[in-house]
């Protein structure tokens, strides 16, 4: 019993026990609020199909993007011990560019969408491997590094298409963005799934999990053990370059309009905040992907139950932030180690000297 | 080899520093030739110089537009000699300003980025002998200080938009109401009509939120009435991009709207895309809000027309879904 506490907030479940708390307390919030906060309903939409609708689709539905570039950022943040805050301008560029292929032919097909988002990757992926080579070979901290992209990426977007909101008109544009026919999940949360699925076959598959925990504790005991720590660095920003593509991707499907302005704006900090909700350190090394993802769920709760309460436009941000600031703190280390302590000797009246391991 | 690269710097520095003197002295005795005789006389000796300042085109499709109506108006077809400067910072905007001043322009047509700051510049102008036109934006300044303002008044916009939905005629009015950035011209305009109208209990708030212009967000709002399962039959975007968001939340959950249908969809600013919606029948309403302003500058600079007042209101339309033309589309559509 003693260990499973001193457990709880030592291993990886741990780290997990915040955002889930988090998720629960707001759940149970919202059922009290209103108890048909997250009923499901089937509806035939104005294209003809039977889709899922309720907030809690809504919520799953629209924190996609995030939860995508989640992933991305807790491999960024774990390798490199920093942030890329340039990940909503570059995906506004790798959007840019999806529209850019598929204005280029005539009629859009399954083919030019493809190639479209083939070339959003790559694009993306490049801009990925411009921070990434700052970061990892010239030593540069991530947040100055990034912030480079970050303050020019939506000019060069703009470049890219000329017009201020080019739009695009395509039935498979529509699918990606919204609802597959005769699918009644959003394509985004099925992208979301695939993600995932990739993630987790990738860290089972190869060492990827290892040595970018290795590098970002360590990186020169990481190198004397014959990790190429430059190269690890280097490869997390291509990742999330290419996470960074996907939500661009998914942001532009949405409504076959890309506004190089608005495109998941704001959105690097909310990923930053989604990674820190999940538990992960900010100062790299070890790191839970699933509390990334969860994180992000959490603030799109959050932001659902604040429009559901019809909260004033202008207090929003003040209200998001009051109950960030609380989590955060409950998850910082001194809280934590506060918990465990006084947890254990409401358990154990003698053992006070065991609890350093709760750090 | 690092030597070698300094010097070559150095060498470089020094030719630009000759080309920009020599620029510079070829220019200084019509500089001071202006600012000794009184006002250049335009139109009569050859090309007008137009010296404009204004915000890049990339800030909106409303400034796109409105950039190549200034070149298209001041072309030299049209006998002049079209100077530009883009910036979203003020003190680039006013260099640039001062730039033209020096060069000698004869007009200098200004959109500010900022509404203080601009006396200096401007009274340098004066002295020169260089008339100042403002448009889209008011600055801070004495009227004396400028030849005239064309400008959009944003409330006019609002104001007109309201009163068409009025004339609809509908036994009630419930309306999810999304609004711009906070603060901006644009949404204190066009939030003010309805606000009296909420006011004075004629329709119904269903809700009102800032989308900060972000189409993402407007579905999001959108989809948080529709979960609630409030009712509500009108939906009021402060642009287009949000209509459009509001839109796509609508179809997700297979709301009828447009013409004939149960949700009344208004936009604003009339992006080409936007009022092909309306010629579809998919959106009822489209406010313009026109960057056309070239044109009434021209005609007051070659005195075809002269200003009553020194602020010239825009006049500005609003397309009915049901009266709209391919014609309207293609004059007054913004964008591609």
């Amino acid at each position: 019993m003693k260990n499973n506490f001193k457990n709880i907030f030592k291993n990886g479940l741990g780290q997990l026990t915040i955002p889930i708390i988090a998720i629960l307390l707001l759940v149970i919030f919202n059922l009290i609020r209103d108890p048909s906060f997250f009923r499901i309903t089937i509806e035939i939409d104005n294209a003809g199909n039977r889709v899922l609708a309720g907030n809690l689709i809504s919520i799953i539905n629209a924190a996609s993007e995030l939860a995508i570039l989640a992933m991305g950022m807790t491999l960024v943040t774990a390798a490199s011990g920093g942030q890329d805050i340039s990940v909503g301008a570059a995906a506004a560029i790798a959007g840019s560019a999806f529209v850019k292929v598929l204005k280029s032919g005539g009629n859009i097909n399954g083919l030019i969408v493809l190639l479209a988002f083939v070339v959003a990757v790559i694009v993306a992926m490049c801009f990925g491997a411009f921070n990434g080579t700052l970061v990892s070979i010239f030593k540069i901290q991530p947040m100055i590094a990034t912030l480079i992209l970050f303050t020019c990426g939506r000019s060069i977007a703009y470049w890219i298409n000329g017009g201020a909101t080019p739009t695009v008109d395509s039935s498979i544009v529509k699918a990606i963005g919204g609802f597959i026919p005769g699918c009644p999940i959003p394509t985004p949360v099925l992208i979301v799934i695939a993600m995932a699925i990739i993630f987790k076959l990738v860290f089972h598959f190869t060492s990827l999990e290892l040595f970018t925990q290795s590098v970002g504790i360590n990186g020169s005991a990481a190198k004397l053990n014959g990790i190429n720590s430059t190269w690890i660095k280097l490869l997390s920003f291509i990742i999330l370059g290419a996470c960074v593509a996907v939500a661009g991707c998914i942001g532009v499907s949405r409504l076959g309009l890309i506004n190089h302005e608005t495109l998941l704006i704001d959105i690097e900090m909310d990923t930053i905040l989604a990674v820190a909700i999940g538990g992960n350190s900010l100062g790299g090394g070890k790191f839970k992907m699933a509390g990334s993802i969860i994180g992000a769920y959490v603030i799109h709760i959050l932001t659902v139950t604040l429009y559901a309460m019809k909260v004033p436009s202008t207090d929003v941000k003040a209200y998001k932030a009051i109950v960030i600031i609380i989590l955060v703190v409950i998850g910082s280390p001194v809280i934590k180690k506060w918990f465990a302590k006084t947890a254990a000797r409401i358990k154990n009246k003698k053992a006070s000297a065991p609890m350093k391991g709760a750090q | 080899m690092r030597k070698k690269l300094g010097r070559m710097l150095l060498a470089g520095a020094l030719a630009m520093s000759l080309l920009f003197t020599a620029c510079n002295g070829g220019k200084a005795p019509a500089g001071g030739g202006t600012s000794g005789t009184p006002a250049p006389a335009p139109a009569a000796s050859g090309t007008i110089k137009v010296g404009v300042v204004n915000n890049p085109p990339s800030e909106s499709g409303y400034r796109e537009a409105n950039v190549k109506d200034m070149e298209a108006v001041f072309s030299p077809e049209n006998g002049y000699e079209l100077k530009t400067a883009y910036s979203l910072k003020n003190d680039e905007q006013l260099q640039a300003a001062q730039g033209f001043i020096t060069e000698g322009v004869d007009y200098l047509l200004i959109s500010a980025a900022e509404t203080t700051g601009w006396d200096e510049v401007l009274k340098n102008a004066q002295e020169a002998g260089i008339k100042v036109y403002l448009f889209d934006r008011m600055i801070d300044v004495d009227e004396s200080l400028y030849e005239a303002a064309v400008v959009s008044d944003m409330s006019a916009e609002g104001d007109t938009a309201v009163q068409w939905l009025l004339d609809q005629n509908l036994p009630e009015y419930n309306v999810v109401h999304i609004q711009g950035a906070m603060g901006s011209d644009a949404q204190i305009g066009r939030t003010g009509a309805l606000d009296a109208q909420f006011a004075s209990g004629k329709m119904n708030k269903v809700v009102q939120q800032t989308a900060t212009w972000d189409e993402a967000e407007a579905k999001k709002i959108v989809e948080s009435v529709i979960n609630s399962g409030e009712e509500f039959n009108v939906i009021y975007a402060e642009n287009d991009g949000m209509a459009k968001g509001a839109v796509a939340a609508l179809d997700e959950h297979g709301i009828k709207h447009g013409v004939d249908g149960d949700v009344i969809v208004m936009g604003f600013d009339c992006n080409k895309w936007a009022l092909r919606e309306l010629l579809a029948g998919n959106w009822n309403y489209d406010g313009q809000c026109s960057p056309f302003q070239a044109q009434i500058i021209s005609d007051l600079i070659q005195g075809k027309t002269t200003a009553s007042s020194k602020k010239i209101i825009n006049e500005e339309k609003g397309f009915d879904a049901k009266t709209i033309t391919q014609d309207d589309i293609d004059t007054y559509g913004l964008g591609e």
